[in-house]
């Protein structure tokens, strides 16, 4: 059973509390951008075995979006953080590079 | 003028814990800043109680001030004050960005009450109920069972569940039934 904190009301909500978003940190390509760039927006998705960052909304709880660093391997959980932000915060990164040194997602490691 | 009744209308289940409905209740979501100055006063002037943390509610009889989001707050007052308050709301905050809606009537208010009350909602929602980590004063928003709510507890051994009015029925059947079935005795 995956336990997320929500970083908004601070309660450590049970997944049957969540609402799954998929992937985080997607960058939007609206219009004037080429027809590659909006397909890989609309459909491409990492699908790692590992290290992943995905949204989350406490749905049954304060109803906040917010974001989650987990291992889809073993469901570790790195930490969650703010939906206000484009990439994760360094502390998440640094605690993921602890224990899955040489790590990368999309543009980021 | 409509004769108002709760949606459960005096319900009762006796037994060990007893669950019963709480009749109507006066309820305002207001949501804004609730770093506000301004729109503290207002909720903590309507009730009389201090402005809840995070995850808190502070209650005395009839009127509380339940924490239900960084943006949202839920007040409770007597059925019949709910208009009166509304107005307040309205013309206190006038200036400020917010909303306020009465949703009394959208809404169930049930007391669970006995000994192992505790353990009559643990077994319904993934919450922990730990004495140690839920005491009177914790407030919390999920699910009990397939439907949302939110529940507080007024003192050690009585919780107040607040559910949609439209899933009353089920909730009290849940709340009934998981109260038949005994304590765990885990806590």
């Amino acid at each position: 059973m995956l336990i997320l904190h929500c970083p908004y009301c601070g309660v450590d909500a049970d997944e049957t509390d969540l609402h799954a978003g998929g992937q985080a940190h997607l960058k939007r390509e609206g219009p004037g951008s080429s027809d590659d760039a909006f397909e890989d927006y609309l459909f491409m998705r990492e699908n790692p075995k590992g290290v992943h960052f995905e949204r989350w909304r406490h749905v049954y709880g304060c109803g906040k979006w917010f974001h989650a660093a987990r291992c889809t391997a073993t469901l570790e959980v790195f930490g969650t953080y703010s939906a206000q932000t484009l990439e994760p915060p360094q502390d998440i990164k640094d605690k993921i590079s602890g224990t899955r040194p040489g790590w990368s997602w999309g543009i980021f490691k | 003028m409509s004769n108002a009744v709760s949606a459960l209308n005096g319900k009762v289940a006796p037994g060990e814990v007893t669950i019963s409905d709480a009749g109507l209740r006066g309820m305002i979501t207001l949501r804004g800043d609730l770093s506000d100055s301004k729109l503290k006063s207002v909720c903590t002037g309507l009730t009389g109680v201090d402005f809840p943390m995070p995850g808190h509610a502070n209650c005395v009889g009839e009127k509380g001030l339940c924490w239900m989001s960084p943006d949202e707050m839920l007040i409770l007052v007597p059925y019949a004050e709910v208009d009166a308050a509304s107005e307040l709301i309205a013309n206190n905050l006038k200036k400020k960005h917010h909303l306020a809606e009465n949703v009394s009537d959208a809404r169930a208010l049930i007391l669970v009450e006995g000994d192992y009350a505790r353990d009559v909602i643990a077994k319904l929602a993934p919450v922990d109920l730990h004495p140690d980590t839920f005491q009177p004063g914790r407030f919390r928003r999920t699910h009990l069972g397939q439907v949302a709510a939110a529940f507080w507890m007024r003192d050690a051994d009585t919780i107040e569940v607040i559910c949609f009015r439209s899933v009353a029925d089920y909730t009290f059947n849940l709340l009934a039934t998981s109260a038949k079935a005994g304590a765990v005795g885990h806590f």
